[in-house]
C-alpha cells in the first residue's frame, strides 16, 4: 500500500511538472532543435525555398573560405569590430563602475543617467541619429572645424572610418555592464580598501589591486555575454549602412551579410552555412575564455 | 591639508568628472530633442543646443507619415505586438520557471542544463528553418511570427530570471500551502506568482522594451507597410527620401523613445534589479 501510495505521488509530480514545462518544451523541440537540425540540413545543400534542397555536402563551407571574398571581408570586419568594441566597452563599464561605487550625493541619478544610453542605444532611432551626426554635414563635424579647425572627413561614408562610428555606439552603451560590476561591488568588502587607505595606496592603485581583481567573475560573465551579442550585432550596422554594409563592404557585419546571402539572394543554404559558422566561432571563443578562465579569474571566499 | 578637507575635495571631484562625462554622453540624445523642434532643415548640422524659436513642423509632417500611412499606424502595431509579447511571456516563462524552481521530475537536470545552453546560442541557427516553417504556415506577413513563438516560452532568459527569483521564495509557504490541502497548480497561483511580482515585472518590461526595439524580426517577417512597426516605419523615412525627410524622422525618432523612457523612469529600480541578478544582455 505504501509503495503505491509513493508511486503515485511521484506520478503525480512528474505530471505536474511536465504540466507546467509543457509550453517551454514544446518550444524547445518545435523551434529551436528541429530548426537546428533543419538548418545543419540546409548548409549541407542548395536551397533556394522554391524548390527542393539539393545536396552539395561541405559545398557551401568550401565555397565560404575559398571563393567568397565578401564573406571573408565581413568575418574581418566582424572580427575588428568584436576585437575594439568589447574590450573597450567592458573596460570603460568598469572605470565608470570604479568612480560610481562611491558614497556621493546624487549617485543613484547619475547612475540613471549613465543609463540612458543603452536603454535606447539599440534601437532604429538611434542608428539614425548617429548616421546623421556622424554624417559629412553633421555636429561632430561642425565641433570638430569650429573647435580644432581641421577638415574632417566623412565619417559614415568612409570605407576607413565608418567602422568605428558603429564601435563607438557600441561603447557608448556601457550602461548594462557598468550595472553589473556596481552589483558586483557591492560583495566588496569596505575593510579592503580602508586596509589599502592605511597602507597608503591611493585610488587608482586600489582600483586596479583590490576592485579589478575582485571583480574578476563579473568581468568573465561580462565577456562572454558581451562576445556572443557582439558577434550578432545587426541593427545598427544595417541603418547606418542603407542595409547594404558599405561603403566597400565596411561594415558587412556576419549577420548582415548572412541577412542579404538568405532573405535578398535568397541563399538558405548558404545562410545556414553561415550560421554554423557563427556557431562555431561563438563556441571557441566561449571555450576558450572558460578555459583560460583559470588563470585570471579569482574566486574570493568574500570574507 | 586635513583628511576632511581632502575627501570633500575628493567628492567635489568626483562630482565634477561625473557631471562633465555625463553631459557629453547625453549630448547627442539632447541635440536630437532640441533639433527636432527647430524649424528649417540646415539645423541638423548646428550643435548647438539652444533653439531661437521652437516648432512642432517636423512633428506634425512626421505624423502625417510617409507614403499615405500615418504613423499612428506604426505606433498602434507596434503596441499591439508588444502587448501580445508581454502577456506571452509571463504566462510561458513563469510556467516553467515554476517547473524548475519547484517541482521534480523526470530529466529535470538535463532540460534545465539545455535551458541555460538556449540562452547563449546565436538566434541565426534557427532563423532560415523557423522562416521556413512560417513560410508554409502562411503566418509571413503577420505578427503571428513575433509573438506565438513567446507563447512557448522561447526567450529563455527569462525563465531563468523567474528561476532565480523564485528559489528565493521561502519553501514553508508552499508546505503549509499543501497542508491547508493545494495542490501544486493551486501553489502556483496562490503562492508563487503572487510572491514573483517584482521578477515579473523585469519580465514584462524587458519583453516589452526588446520587442519595442526589435528590428531584424520585424524586418522579417512583416512585408506589407500598413503592418509595419515603428522601427520599419522609421527606415522607411529614410528609405523614401533625402535630406528633407530628416526633420520629420528625428521628430518621429523622438516620439519612438518616449515610451521607453515613460517606463524606465517609472519603473527604475525593476531595471536595476534585472540587470544586476541576471545580468540581461544590452
Amino acid at each position: 500500500m505504501k509503495s503505491k501510495g509513493a508511486l503515485q505521488r511521484a506520478i503525480a509530480e512528474n505530471a505536474a511538472g511536465y504540466f507546467f514545462l509543457a509550453p517551454w518544451l514544446l518550444g524547445f523541440l518545435a523551434l529551436t532543435l528541429y530548426p537546428m537540425i533543419m538548418s545543419l540540413y540546409y548548409s549541407l545543400t542548395q536551397y533556394d525555398m522554391l524548390t527542393e534542397p539539393v545536396w552539395i555536402g561541405m559545398g557551401n563551407y568550401i565555397k565560404m573560405f575559398t571563393g567568397d571574398a565578401t564573406y571573408l571581408k565581413s568575418l574581418q570586419v566582424t572580427f575588428a569590430y568584436v576585437f575594439l568594441a568589447v574590450p573597450l566597452k567592458l573596460g570603460f563599464a568598469l572605470v565608470v563602475a570604479g568612480i560610481m561605487n562611491q558614497k556621493l550625493k546624487l549617485i543613484g541619478l547619475y547612475r540613471t543617467v549613465y543609463y540612458i544610453p543603452t536603454l535606447l542605444g539599440g534601437s532604429v532611432a538611434i542608428a539614425m541619429l548617429w548616421k546623421r551626426i556622424f554624417s559629412s554635414d553633421g555636429i561632430v563635424n561642425a565641433i570638430l572645424r569650429a573647435v580644432f579647425h581641421v577638415n574632417p572627413p566623412a565619417w559614415i561614408a568612409s570605407p576607413k572610418y565608418a567602422l568605428y562610428t558603429l564601435v563607438i555606439l557600441t561603447v557608448w552603451q556601457f550602461g548594462s555592464s557598468m550595472i553589473i560590476f556596481l552589483a558586483g561591488l557591492k560583495q566588496v568588502p569596505d575593510e579592503y580598501y580602508e586596509a589599502a587607505s592605511v597602507d597608503g595606496a591611493g585610488k587608482v592603485r586600489q582600483f586596479f589591486s583590490i576592485t579589478v581583481p575582485c571583480l574578476t567573475p563579473v568581468i568573465l560573465f561580462n565577456l562572454v555575454m558581451q562576445l556572443i551579442s557582439a558577434f550578432q550585432a545587426f541593427t545598427q550596422a544595417f541603418i547606418i549602412s542603407g542595409g547594404k554594409g558599405g561603403p566597400l563592404d565596411s561594415t558587412m557585419f556576419y549577420t548582415l551579410y548572412l541577412y542579404t546571402k538568405g532573405f535578398y539572394y535568397f541563399e538558405m543554404g548558404y545562410a545556414s552555412a553561415m550560421a554554423w559558422v557563427l556557431l562555431a566561432i561563438i563556441a571557441v571563443f566561449t571555450a576558450v575564455i572558460f578555459k583560460t578562465s583559470d588563470s585570471w579569474v579569482t574566486y574570493g571566499s568574500g570574507d | 591639508m586635513s583628511t576632511l578637507a581632502k575627501r570633500r575635495l575628493y567628492a567635489a571631484l568626483s562630482h565634477a568628472i561625473i557631471i562633465a562625462f555625463g553631459v557629453v554622453m547625453l549630448y547627442p540624445i539632447l541635440w536630437l530633442i532640441i533639433s527636432s523642434l527647430k524649424p528649417g532643415t540646415v539645423i541638423f548640422s548646428n550643435p548647438g543646443l539652444i533653439p531661437e524659436s521652437v516648432s512642432l513642423e517636423h512633428y506634425v509632417k512626421g505624423w502625417a507619415g510617409v507614403g499615405r500611412i500615418h504613423f499612428s499606424v506604426f505606433f498602434i502595431n507596434t503596441f499591439i505586438v508588444c502587448a501580445a509579447v508581454v502577456a506571452a511571456n509571463i504566462v510561458s516563462c513563469s510556467m516553467a520557471a515554476y517547473a524548475f524552481a519547484r517541482l521534480q521530475f523526470a530529466m529535470k537536470a538535463l532540460w534545465f542544463g539545455v535551458m541555460m545552453l538556449s540562452i547563449m546560442l546565436p538566434t541565426h541557427v534557427t532563423t532560415i528553418p523557423r522562416y521556413v516553417m512560417f513560410h508554409s504556415l502562411g503566418w509571413v506577413d503577420s505578427y503571428l511570427p513575433l509573438t506565438i513563438p513567446k507563447l512557448l516560452a522561447t526567450d529563455a532568459f527569462f525563465v531563468f530570471l523567474l528561476v532565480q527569483f523564485m528559489r528565493g521564495i521561502p519553501k514553508d509557504l508552499d508546505e503549509s500551502a499543501t497542508l491547508d490541502g493545494c495542490g501544486r497548480v493551486s501553489i502556483f497561483f496562490r503562492v508563487i506568482l503572487p510572491l514573483s511580482g517584482p521578477a515579473l515585472v523585469t519580465t514584462a518590461l524587458f519583453s516589452f522594451l526588446w520587442t519595442w526595439d526589435d528590428f531584424f524580426n520585424q524586418l522579417l517577417y512583416l512585408n506589407t507597410p500598413a503592418k509595419y512597426t515603428i522601427a520599419l516605419g522609421l527606415r522607411m523615412f529614410m528609405d523614401a527620401s533625402g535630406n528633407s525627410s530628416w526633420g520629420p524622422m528625428l521628430a518621429m525618432s523622438v516620439l519612438s523613445m518616449t515610451p521607453c523612457f515613460l517606463l524606465f523612469f517609472s519603473l527604475q529600480k525593476y531595471f536595476v534589479q534585472g540587470i544586476a541578478t541576471t545580468g540581461l544582455k544590452g
